[in-house]
């Protein structure tokens, strides 16, 4: 399948090197590859080198599954409170509001897709680690009732370590809710495309995560319900290398495919123009 | 019960329940009549229990929802059910012997019971892995719950877990899918489902056996996104400050009924369920008993629609 194809080795002459400035090379934090900052960005952040995925924004993910101009954000006011009032969250929540945007820890829209129109999620790592709480779980639940209300698929992108502490067991609900509404889109007879990214742990995974009719992942994520570091602590001893990776779920059989970044958008409509049977994208171009 | 584990705060009551023994036997040795004397002990010792235990901190309340001597699933299945046949395996890889699970008649009426098993001494532990469940406990919890529904009987799930278990062979298996899994099918499940936190609600282990028309919880249970040590530790990089974490994660049964991810708190005895085993066991039973009542005469699809109507509301957010 294309998916899997491999991205060609970019060449870097010295000569090249020595002409550009010090500021437009970037280097690779897991091989410790440099290249040109604009090689990282055309890839979409993966090392030309290795492959490494780095994490990248929600914005990033809608630009990337949806056709250029087509995205329209949705429930982008909802606005976390402290419903339990615990302490040093109003604090915290409000720096992560200010630092990172106000989309809260999920970025939820509409667009089309190969003029497919579909329904996105794209999880925001950078807000607090891409917890879920009251707004997570409220945004991904109306954007699956927007999808059944408007007959269109859904497609959530995971990054998230998993229930957001602060607002306690209502934080673990949000895995309730959010099962509930797309236990309705499955009756519905209408498909949900789920995409983990590194990392997805947590109540993410054991909620919307690994609910998709479709689960694809990008190479080298982590993916689980217990974190790494807290497995190695009731174990007492190492990791095997690779435990808990895309590679490692693939194998084992939770997910369906390991989808490099710059097969995302094209395995994604692939598949749901076969699933909701439209003609292939080159025979409706 | 000898050597009896008795918390901090338990120990004036402890001390005075000691006393009283004493004298019992005392009087029994000397064929002597000591109710007399016995009586305002007996009434002191109601007095204490009602003080302590009226007035236990969140924490305390965790140390009595892990009290060592607290009823477990399998009590609870000898004192409020009869004709219980353990039912075992998921049928894709083995038991799970952290929950267990079978038919069982509450008051006459056949149900599914489904619970997570703590044991009582360390072998018995290692055996139930501590109530921790691996993902096979979920996938026969979902088995149980589906043959339930397709022979039209209400399924009734008693959540007592630290949490789900953070193992090799866990992840593995899956544990994220199977607890996902669950979610999915409980939502569209078409017989009663009742679900009563007996002890520990431990995250995404409690939950995962959770999604039910009517969530009860026993007066000193608790429920919890995370264990209050765990929060301590990620918070405040300090365990110890779990006192602290208790009180702000709002998981006593008394709070989870204020922000409604509750509906009902079956009170337990004086001192706790552990003080009398016998009547928290009756009150469970009058409250899952008078649960299925109310929901009996609803058509399916009417039960499954408020079911997911009640999950929809929680939480809580503002419109900008
Ligand atoms: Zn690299």
């Amino acid at each position: 399948m294309a998916w899997f194809r491999k991205e060609r080795k970019p060449r870097t002459s010295s000569r090249e090197r020595l002409e550009i400035p010090p500021d437009a090379w970037d280097k690779c934090e897991e091989c410790a590859h440099v290249d040109l900052r604009e090689k990282f960005e055309r890839a979409l952040q993966v090392c030309p080198q290795c492959g490494f995925h780095r994490r990248i924004s929600a914005r990033r993910y809608a630009d990337i599954l949806t056709d250029p101009g087509s995205f329209v954000e949705v429930f982008g006011n909802l606005r976390s409170v402290d419903p339990l009032g615990f302490e040093g969250y109003a604090e915290r929540v409000a720096r992560a509001y200010r630092e990172v945007g106000p989309q809260e820890a999920v970025l939820t829209g509409h667009g089309t897709l190969t003029g497919v129109p579909l329904h996105l999620a794209a999880m925001e790592f950078a807000f607090m680690g891409g917890s879920m709480a009251s707004v997570v779980g409220e945004k991904i639940a109306r954007l699956a009732e927007r999808s059944l209300q408007h007959k269109a698929p859904l497609v959530i992108v995971s990054a998230s370590g998993g229930a957001r502490m602060q607002e306690g067991v209502l934080s673990l609900m949000q895995m309730a809710k959010t099962s509930v509404v797309l236990a309705a889109l499955r009756d519905a007879g209408l498909p949900f495309i789920s995409i983990l990214t590194n990392p997805t742990t947590g109540g993410v995974s054991a909620s919307y995560a690994l609910q998709g009719d479709v689960i694809l992942a990008e190479p080298g994520a982590v993916v689980g319900f217990a974190g790494p570091r807290v497995i190695k602590q009731t174990i007492g001893q190492d990791l095997p290398e690779g435990f808990q990776t895309a590679e490692f779920l693939l194998e084992h059989g939770m997910v369906d495919a390991v989808v490099p970044r710059s097969h995302l958008a094209d395995a994604t409509a692939t598949l749901l123009r076969m699933i909701l049977r439209l003609p292939s994208a080159e025979v409706a171009d | 019960m000898a050597a009896a584990p008795y918390l901090d705060f338990e120990k004036p009551i402890a001390e005075l329940q000691r006393q009283i023994d004493h004298l019992r036997e005392l009087a029994t040795d000397r064929q002597l009549d000591v109710e007399r004397e016995i009586a305002p002990l007996e009434r002191k010792l109601g007095e204490l229990r009602h003080e302590i235990f009226g007035n236990l901190t969140p924490m305390q309340r965790v140390q009595v929802a892990r009290h060592p001597r607290r009823p477990y699933t399998l009590d609870y299945l000898e004192a409020c059910f009869t004709e219980f046949v353990e039912l075992r395996g998921d049928r894709l890889y083995r038991d799970d012997p952290a929950i267990i699970g079978g038919w069982a008649r509450l008051r006459g009426r056949p149900v599914m019971v489904i619970g997570q098993q703590k044991g009582r001494d360390t072998k018995e532990n290692l055996k139930r892995n501590f109530g921790m469940p691996h993902p096979e406990g979920y996938r026969k919890a979902l088995r149980l719950m589906r043959m339930a529904e397709r022979f039209g009987a209400p399924s009734i799930t008693l959540i007592d877990t630290p949490g789900a278990y953070p193992g090799l062979g866990a992840e593995e298996r899956g544990q994220a899918e199977a607890i996902a899994r669950n979610l999915l099918e409980m939502a569209a499940i078409r017989t009663i489902l009742i679900a009563a936190v007996i002890g520990e609600g431990g995250s995404g282990g409690a939950l995962a056996l959770g999604l039910a028309d009517r969530v009860l919880m026993l007066e000193n249970a608790v429920y919890s996104v995370i264990s209050p040590e765990g929060c301590a530790a990620i918070l405040w990089k300090d365990a110890s400050q779990k006192e602290r974490a208790a009180e702000a994660l709002k998981l006593t049964a008394q709070d989870l009924l204020r922000l409604q991810v509750i509906d009902e708190i079956v009170p337990e005895p004086p001192g706790g369920a552990h003080a009398d085993p016998q009547q928290a066991a009756r009150a469970l039973g009058d409250a899952l008993d008078h649960a299925i009542g109310s929901l009996e005469k609803l058509p399916p699809e009417k039960l499954k629609r408020q079911r997911a109507e009640k999950f929809r509301r929680m939480g809580k957010v503002a419109e900008a």
